[in-house]
Order: structure tokens, then sequence, then C-alpha cells
């Protein structure tokens, strides 16, 4: 499939390109298998030039991940009981998606190419409509410079080092302040895989690559691939009967699938 | 509509009438006439009459509005939006309850000016330019509150539709864009509809004034000398303006009420937010104007001649019947949305019920809808200057609160549970008292440099009323505009 150029001005209804019920890429998340070992956060943030926000802005609810384990639990403290256990959350990548057609300016635009929502940082204004309209809350702002920020560096001889910039990934952007981002399913690796098929006459292949949180978990809780194979191991795990889309009553077309514990 | 006429009710009255002590015609603006050489030297002496009290206030508005509007935005544009209180799940925060409030102050200037001409509601005449200014002056703080709002507002000029190298319009499915559009429509014709009925005024200015004044008033007058031809082009412009910004001022309440209606999210996804906004800025437009008419007629000289009891008796009415719509509106989004029994819905509900912002979801119930209830009703407490100053104050306080329990507090709730936390304003407290001195900044400015009684109005009123004997008792009439 080529890389079409999407008229932007010729979308949909809404503003938000809808979809068969099954896009391109898609995961599975076996909340079965899942440890809540975090893996999958460090191993995202490192891929994709996460910004280290320290422990305050953390601490209020401005951490940078794309990924985030979800413990969800029933009463308070001391009589709780763990309700579901862990659950990763990031973004959907709705074939339907509610952010997509309240942005201003078309920074949140729909890719028919790959079939995930995309996030353009350089068109970004900042008005954060689209992360007040994601019901699954998994959009990050950057509220500051937090890569150049102190805390993000070493103090060596009097002077500030930032370690941390030697291992950007150099295929993602580092986002400045103002701007919104979000998980784009590694689309940096669906492109360097889609790159290497090209030139090697063919068309990607399931199991090629995976995302950086699917390759890093060690419970193989996440798997990542196409969606439109029936042959491939995401689309079979996608259709067991433990699958359930989370808020699938919003007709979101999430393209992530979740299995029930049990 | 809901404009009382007292004249023609009196009329009526004249046969009955045993209450003599409240019957003098003369009590009322409109039968007590002056000669328009007194009446313009009085418009313009409380124009130029300047004590040390108004430079004082006016000083430290200027600091106020240096330190607490320029500097802190000023900075945080430089910084970053860290030094906000917005996060996760309150991604809108004062900015946004900010640039709602003051759209709904603004609203009060075209009702008043702009319903009330078209209805004839008389009692208007000394008083819609004052409200009108707190259009235009409202919507500037509204667009910087916006403004302040953006991650990156160097970048504003993208939300308009200017030729550009991405060969991209702005994205008209956007809420915000419709905003844009609606609040920028708003800003040029109330802009015009407050400059139209000023123009009179200027020239009137114009000869009565020497220096620099009579250069600045020369400008803006536009060479008017009150010729048939120019009052004709100038009555049809002004009814012209006077009829479009009526759809005008109900649609951009009710798009700013899109913004959330629009949204995807428990509280917000109501279609009866539309009516609600509107009759909600109308609430907080007239308070505010009860606020500045008070303050105006205080400390203002001749002012106690132009405002009187009647204009505070009739926009007590008016805030009454405001406040009747109000709580018909209020409670209409509320209980549908709870019989609705959604499950977010209801946790949403629970929380402003039960949770830490509780007391602002009463609070705003009693200022809004039990305090005008129980007062307004009684014409002793309308025509009482400082307490209807008090009930507007009041209002304003709860209709903020409203907008807070809709932004910031209703943002708290969402279908993730994980992300829910209460959002606290930060430097957005610096910029909230930046925006309101900006706002008494430029009136207290204005009120130096334009007259804010539109003299003319008045002259022209006062024109068509009389007051006739028919035999031992005189008798107020009108005749007919043309």
């Amino acid at each position: 499939m080529s890389n079409q150029m999407v008229d932007l001005n010729r979308v949909g209804a809404k503003g938000a390109i809808a979809e068969a019920a099954e896009g391109k890429w898609g995961m599975v998340i076996d909340r079965d298998l899942c440890t809540g070992c975090q893996a999958c956060v460090a191993a995202c943030a490192m891929e994709n030039n996460l910004s280290f926000v320290g422990e305050e802005d953390a601490g209020y609810g401005r951490a940078q991940h794309w990924i985030r384990i979800e413990r969800l639990w029933e009463g308070e403290y001391p009589e709780v009981k763990m309700d579901g256990g862990f659950q990763p959350m990031l973004c959907q990548q709705c074939g339907h998606a509610p952010c997509e057609p309240v942005c201003p300016v078309f920074a949140t635009p729909h890719s028919e190419a790959e079939q995930i929502n995309l996030q353009v940082y350089n068109r970004c204004i900042g008005t954060r409509y689209c992360a007040n309209n994601c019901p699954y809350q998994v959009r990050s702002f950057n509220w500051r410079d937090y890569h150049i920020q102190p805390f993000h560096a070493n103090l060596v001889n009097g002077q500030l080092v930032f370690p941390l910039h030697n291992q950007f990934n150099p295929d993602v952007t580092v986002r400045r302040r103002g701007v919104m981002e979000k998980c784009t399913f590694c689309i940096q690796r669906i492109h360097s895989a889609q790159d290497k098929a090209k030139s090697e006459g063919r068309e990607v292949e399931d199991g090629e690559f995976t995302t950086a949180c699917a390759q890093a978990c060690p419970a193989s809780a996440i798997t990542f691939g196409r969606m439109d194979s029936h042959e491939s191991l995401v689309s079979q795990l996608a259709h067991l009967n433990r699958g359930e889309q989370h808020l699938a009553e919003l007709n979101t077309l999430p393209r992530v699938t979740y299995l029930k514990e049990g | 509509m809901a404009v009382v006429s007292k004249h023609y009710s009196g009329v009526g009255k004249a046969h009955e009438a045993p209450h003599e002590e409240e019957h003098d015609p003369r009590e009322q603006l409109m039968y007590d006439p002056l000669p328009r050489g007194v009446m313009n030297d009085m418009v313009m002496e409380s124009m130029t009459t300047t004590s040390w009290k108004f430079w004082a206030v006016f000083g430290v508005l200027s600091v106020l509005v240096a330190v607490c509007f320029f500097y802190a935005w000023g900075f945080m544009i430089s910084e970053g939006l860290y030094i906000a209180g917005v996060m996760r799940p309150a991604y809108w925060g004062v900015f946004l309850v900010n640039t709602v409030f003051w759209i709904g102050i603004s609203h009060a200037g075209t009702f008043i000016s702009a319903i009330l001409r078209v209805f004839k509601a008389e009692f208007r005449r000394p008083f819609t330019r004052a409200a009108e200014l707190m259009t235009t002056f409202g919507l500037i703080q509204a667009g910087a509150s916006i403004f302040m709002h953006m991650g990156r507002v160097w970048l504003f000029y993208w939300m308009l539709p200017v030729p550009n190298a991405r060969q991209l319009w702005p994205n008209f499915h956007s809420p915000l864009m419709w905003d844009l559009l609606a609040i920028t429509t708003y800003v040029l014709g109330s802009t015009m509809y407050l400059f139209l009925p000023l123009i009179p005024d200027l020239a009137m200015a114009r000869d009565r004034s020497t220096g620099w004044r009579k250069t600045f008033f020369k400008v803006l007058a536009l060479g008017f000398r009150g010729t048939e031809g120019e009052w004709r082009h100038l009555t049809t412009a002004m009814n012209i303006f006077a009829f479009a910004i009526i759809p005008v001022m109900f649609s951009v309440h009710t798009i700013v009420s899109w913004d959330f209606a629009m949204a995807m999210r428990p509280g917000w996804s109501s279609s009866v937010f539309g009516p609600y906004f509107v009759v909600g800025a109308l609430h907080s437009g007239m308070g505010a104007v009860a606020v500045v008419l008070v303050i105006m007629r205080a400390t203002m000289k001749h002012m106690d001649y132009f405002i009187r009891k009647e204009h505070f008796d009739g926009l007590g009415k008016l805030m009454m019947i405001v406040s009747f719509a109000y709580a018909y509106f209020f409670f209409n989004d509320y209980i549908v949305q709870w019989y609705g029994g959604d499950k977010w819905t209801d946790l949403l509900l629970h929380w402003l019920e039960e949770g830490p912002m509780a007391w602002m979801f009463y609070l705003l119930i009693l200022f809004n809808i039990v305090i005008p209830f129980l007062t307004l009703w009684n014409k002793k407490i309308r025509t009482t200057p400082w307490l209807l100053a008090l009930i507007g104050t009041l209002i304003n306080v709860g209709m903020y609160y409203e907008r807070y329990l809709i932004v910031p507090v209703m943002l708290t709730i969402n279908r993730m549970p994980f992300t829910w936390k209460l959002y606290f304003p930060r430097v957005e407290v610096f910029l909230t008292i930046g925006t309101f001195s900006l706002f008494i900044w430029l009136y207290m400015l204005a009120s130096r440099l334009i007259p804010l009684i539109p003299v003319w109005e008045v002259q022209e009123g006062q024109m068509v009323h009389s007051l006739r004997k028919v035999g031992k008792t005189q008798v107020p009439t009108v005749s007919e505009f043309e």
C-alpha cells in the first residue's frame, strides 16, 4: 500500500475517517499475563524520547507516558480488593476517533495508509481539546520544555550535563513545550519495516517487527501485528472469546483488544 | 418581551391610585426634562471632573494590570503552561472559566441596548452605553483568556483561514473554529454597534471641548453635524445593527457552549447547553450592569439625575425574570442527566453533590436562584442601589462558580477512574485578577474619554414623553416614535 496523501479538507462528516471495524495494525493485551512490571512504560519512554518530568510534576498528573499501567481496586485502604488487576492503557488508535474532529488546525489527522491516529507536533497550537475529548485519557501535554530542565541533568564540575540526551532516538522528534503527544504505535518502526519491505519488493510480514512496549514485555502480554490478515497471531488472539474492547459502547472502533482475565 | 413599562401602566392607574407618594411622574427621567444645553454640560462635566480618588484607584489598577496581566502572562509564555494548575484530567482550567464568564458579561450590553431598543423599552435610554462598553471590554478579556489558555499562543494565526504552505484550511469541523468565527463576528459587530450611537455624542463633546480632547473627539466624530440626512443614515445603520446583533449574540454563547456540549464527556454532552449558557450569560450580564450602574451613580458627577430608582427597578425585574429562566434550564440540565442513569453521569453528579467542590454547587444554587427569588420581588429591595449591587455581585459569583464546576470540576470525572484528580488554580489566580483589573481599568479610562450617558437618546426620549393636564391631574403621555 502506497503512502498516499490524505486530503484533510475532504475527510468525512465529522472530520474523522470512519473505517472498517478492523484496522491495519492492531494490538492485543492479555490482562491475565500482565504483571504490572512497567517494563513497557520504560521501553516506550526510551523509544519515543519521552521527557522525564520530575517528581513534582509527575505527582501532579503531568507524567509523560504514552502507555501507563492502571491499577484498579475497590474499597478504601486497608479493605482493598484488586479489581481486574493491571490494565495497560495506551492510545487505542480509534478507527473513529473523538480526538480527530475537534482540533482546529488539523494537528490530529487520521492516516489512511496506516489506519492509525497521527499527531503532528509542529502543527499543534496547544488548545488541548483532543485530550479532553479522548475517552481513554491517553494524551499527554508538554507543559514545559522538560528535556532541558535541570532535573533532567547531572551537575558535573559546576556544569549541567544531560546524559539522557545521548540516548534520544534519532527517528523521533523531541517535542517542545505547548504541544500534545500520544502513542503512535511506534510509527517509526512501521515506516522502517515498510521501507525495507518495499526495497525487497514485498509486503510487510506479520511479526517482522513489533512496538517497543510489546518487545519489552517479559510476560509477552502485549502482541502487535497485522490485523488485516487472519493468520497473524494478533488477529487470532483478538478473536478469542476473552477479547473485549475498552469503552466499545462509544463506537470509537479501538485497534487495541484486551483479553479479560480468567 | 419581559419589559415592564412603567409609563403606560401609569396612565391607567391615575384613576384608582391612592398611593400618591409613589406617583409623581417627575420621578422618571423621561418626564423630568432639562434644557439641552444644561444636560450636555452635565455630561461633559461628569467626564472631565476627576478627583484624586479616581487616580488612586486607577494607579492601583494600573499596577495590577502590569503585574498580574502582562508580567504574569509574559512569564507564562516564556516558561510554559506548567506554572498554571492544569494537568491530566483537567486539561482546561480557569482560563476557559474566565473566557466563558467574560463572554457572559458581554451579553448584557447587547441585550440591553439591542433587544430593549428593538422592543422600545424606554427605561434603557440612559444606560445603553454603559452596557455596550461592558460588551466590548468583556470580550477583550474573553479573547485574552483564550490566548492565555493556548499552549503555543504565538501560533494563534494558524487558526485563521490564511493561505499557507501546507495548503490547509483550518478545520471547520472543530467547535473551536466555530468559536473563533463567532467571537470575532461578535467583537466586530458589537464594537461597531457601540460606535454608531456614540457618534452624535462625540460630535456634541467636540463642540464643547478644547485642546487635545477637541482633536480626539473631532477625529472620532467623523465630521458629524446633525443634519437631517446624517441622522437618517445613522438611524438606518443603528436599526440594521440592532436587529443583526441579536442573532449573533445568541449564536455566540450557544457556540461557546458547544465547545463543551459537542465533546464526548459525561456532564458536558448535553443538548440543553446552548440555551442554558445563553440564559446564564444574561443572568451574569444583568447582575454586572446593575453593579456598574450603582458604582457609576455613586462616583460620577450628575449621574443621580440620569440613573434613577426607576432604572434599578426595571433592571431588578429583568434580573428576576432571567433568574427564573436560569432556574428552568439549570434543573432541566441536571434532572434529565440524573434521570438518565448513565453510570459515568451518575458518578459525576455524586461528585458534584458530595465531593470536595460540593460547597460550590450549593452556593451556586443559593446565589443564582434562591437569593434572586427571595429578594427581587420586593420593590424596596430593587430600588435600593447597594442591595441591588450586592445581589448582582452574588449572581456573578454564582455564575462564576457555575462555569468553574462545568470546566475543571466536571473534567475531573472521566471514563478512566485511574486518572481522576482534582484541579487547583495556580498562576490562574493572578491572571484572573489581571483580567478583572484590566476590565475595570479600561472602563475607568473610557469614563474619562467618552460620554457614558447617551445624551441624544435621553433627549430624544424626553421629547416624545410629556405630561398633559387633564382636569386637575397631570397625565404622562407618550407620542409615537418615527
